[in-house]
């Protein structure tokens, strides 16, 4: 599982009056502990009060860069927020994200193309999130042949179906599982998937419990990657467990050991 | 970017004059595949009269066999087997398995890999002091069992020697054990995982699926699982009765010396094909082939 950290976002407290008073060592901190905690990459967002976010993000690539060569996706829904992003980043990078919007495409995938970087395509419009499988598979569709028309290679495409929250869109949550065995057909070689684990259970009870869960269940469907909390312990625990079950990674006594010692 | 392509590590054994030791070369196990020379502390009861003719009387004195090998076989390293320390053997007091080894360094000067005789308490006591009689010549010693492998890692670790992880078979056993012997301190690049094998007709199919799922996951990225193998293919060969019975009580099987050889090398070439990185084997014919074999490799 490709697992890429979220803690690096300015909409928490810490990361927001850390990037305000530029306190390099909050953030450093931040991004160790999640690539010790098993995170195989890092989301940097400098969150909804970032009032000059083309700046932040690029101060935030470059302290990063600094402790860690993993990849970084950085997370804006404003281009010029990305290619500011992209001008300074040195690691591999991960776009977060675009959405099954020709205009949005139209700009984004050339960008993709011309630093190298993964992409995350949302199954979503300016028509508003899907509301079952066959209208994701809809969008999914659209992106992957928007981006094989441009050139952009498929296996480095990671699709999300929207994840909601499972107290607002119940019965979307088996759709969305679906959804993300079916992403997996659309082409050869097959696009990847991803999911924003947390936002199934925003908003809920025991919401670590709800998104352990989900996440089990998502691996089972064949999910490749998502971005998550990896400070949470015993959802990492979930998601090496589901791994061994699947196969997926070799069972010994100590597997959960093991998996962080890999 | 979500699958990380991974290695097998690579176990240097053997200490040259400048790593402080006294060994001519060193060998890394887990580059190309290598083939070392069993010999033994005492003389083989059991072995086939074959073996006598071979090495022309010398299996008696375990020093000129080791010389035999070196010399004249042109052995590249070599695999000691303690088994006159073995109580049912001639239960050789572990001081005397050290001196043994002491001298056995000094008459040959190829690096070493130290076999105990398999009895775990026996080994408690004898390997700990061969691993110090052999400081500085980074040896490989084994073996560690998942029910017994504390006070030789303690010893490994105390002399820097590198350790042999052996699990009966069993995949699973074989990732606990590098786990608990990597928790002890000593890193997961001086282990060399012996996943027991079975020769042709007698498991080896068994070992060679285990050898190959467990590459495959260190290929994939998995460090507790990526450590190179080693296989006893002489050991298990020629207790094979194919291997053994006179074409006089099997006048059909034809002649056994061409027989055994054929079942040495038959079963190696198996493992290679499995990732076996270093072939303990018996018969310097059969060794001759299988390096012939492995030249073609690429």
């Amino acid at each position: 599982m490709f697992i890429i950290g979220e803690l690096i976002n300015g909409m928490y407290k810490n990361i927001g009056d850390a990037i305000k008073a530029k306190d390099k060592a909050v953030i450093q901190k931040c991004a160790l502990e999640q690539l010790e905690a098993g995170a195989s990459a890092l989301d940097i967002n400098c969150g909804p009060a970032s009032r000059k976010p083309v700046e932040d993000i690029q101060w935030l690539v470059e302290i990063v860069q600094e402790v860690t060569d993993k990849p970084l996706a950085l997370d804006s829904s404003k281009p010029q927020v990305i290619e500011s992003g992209l001008k300074v980043i040195k690691n591999k990078s991960i776009i977060n994200s675009v959405t099954a919007d020709e205009e949005k495409l139209s700009v984004i995938v050339p960008l993709a193309i011309k630093y190298n970087s993964s992409l995350i395509g949302l199954t979503m419009s300016a028509k508003g999130i899907p509301q079952n499988k066959d209208q994701r598979l809809e969008l999914a569709a659209m992106i992957v042949s928007f981006c094989c028309d441009q050139g952009f290679p498929v296996e480095n495409l990671y699709l999300d179906p929207i994840v909601l929250p499972v107290n607002v869109a119940q019965s979307q949550i088996r759709e969305i599982l679906e959804s993300i065995r079916e992403f997996k057909i659309i082409s050869e070689p097959s696009p990847k998937t991803v999911v924003g684990l947390s936002n199934v259970s925003q908003g809920t009870c025991t919401r670590s419990l709800i998104n352990r869960t989900f996440l089990a269940m998502a691996v089972a469907c064949g999910l490749d990657a998502a971005i998550l909390d990896p400070k949470d312990k015993e959802l990492m625990d979930a998601l090496i467990a589901a791994e061994v079950i699947l196969n997926k990674q070799i069972y010994c006594d100590s597997y959960l050991d093991a998996y962080r010692k890999k | 970017m979500a699958i990380e392509a991974g290695s097998v590590s690579v176990v240097s054994v053997g200490a040259t004059k400048t790593e402080g030791g006294t060994r001519a070369h060193k060998i890394e196990i887990g580059k190309k595949p290598q083939v070392a020379f069993e010999v033994w502390d005492t003389a083989p009861l059991d072995w086939p009269e074959e073996f006598d003719k071979v090495f022309a009387g010398s299996l008696k004195d375990p020093f000129s066999w080791a010389e035999k090998c070196v010399n004249e076989y042109k052995a590249k390293i070599l695999c000691v087997k303690l088994q006159g320390a073995h109580p049912d053997f001639e239960n050789k007091p572990p001081e005397a398995c050290a001196k043994f080894i002491s001298q056995l360094l000094k008459k040959v000067d190829v690096p070493l890999i130290i076999s105990g005789c398999g009895d775990d308490a026996k080994d408690n006591l004898v390997l700990p002091l061969c691993c110090e009689a052999a400081k500085n010549e980074r040896c490989l010693i084994g073996s560690a069992v998942q029910d017994n492998y504390k006070t030789l890692v303690a010893a490994v670790l105390a002399d820097e020697h590198n350790i042999i992880a052996e699990s009966p078979i069993d995949i699973n056993i074989a990732k606990q054990l590098n786990i608990l012997i990597s928790d002890m301190g000593l890193p997961l690049e001086r282990i060399v995982i012996n996943p027991t094998i079975g020769s042709l007709g007698y498991g080896l199919e068994y070992a060679y699926s285990i050898m190959e799922r467990a590459r495959l996951a260190a290929l994939a990225g998995d460090r507790t699982i990526a450590s190179p193998f080693i296989c006893f293919v002489g050991q298990e060969t020629w207790r094979a009765k194919e291997a053994r019975i006179s074409s006089e009580e099997f006048p059909g099987w034809g002649s056994e010396t061409e027989r055994g050889l054929a079942w040495e090398f038959v079963t190696a070439v198996a493992l290679l094909q499995a990732g076996a990185d270093m072939l303990v084997m018996r018969h310097p014919k059969a060794i001759e082939m299988i390096n012939k074999n492995m030249g073609t490799l690429r």
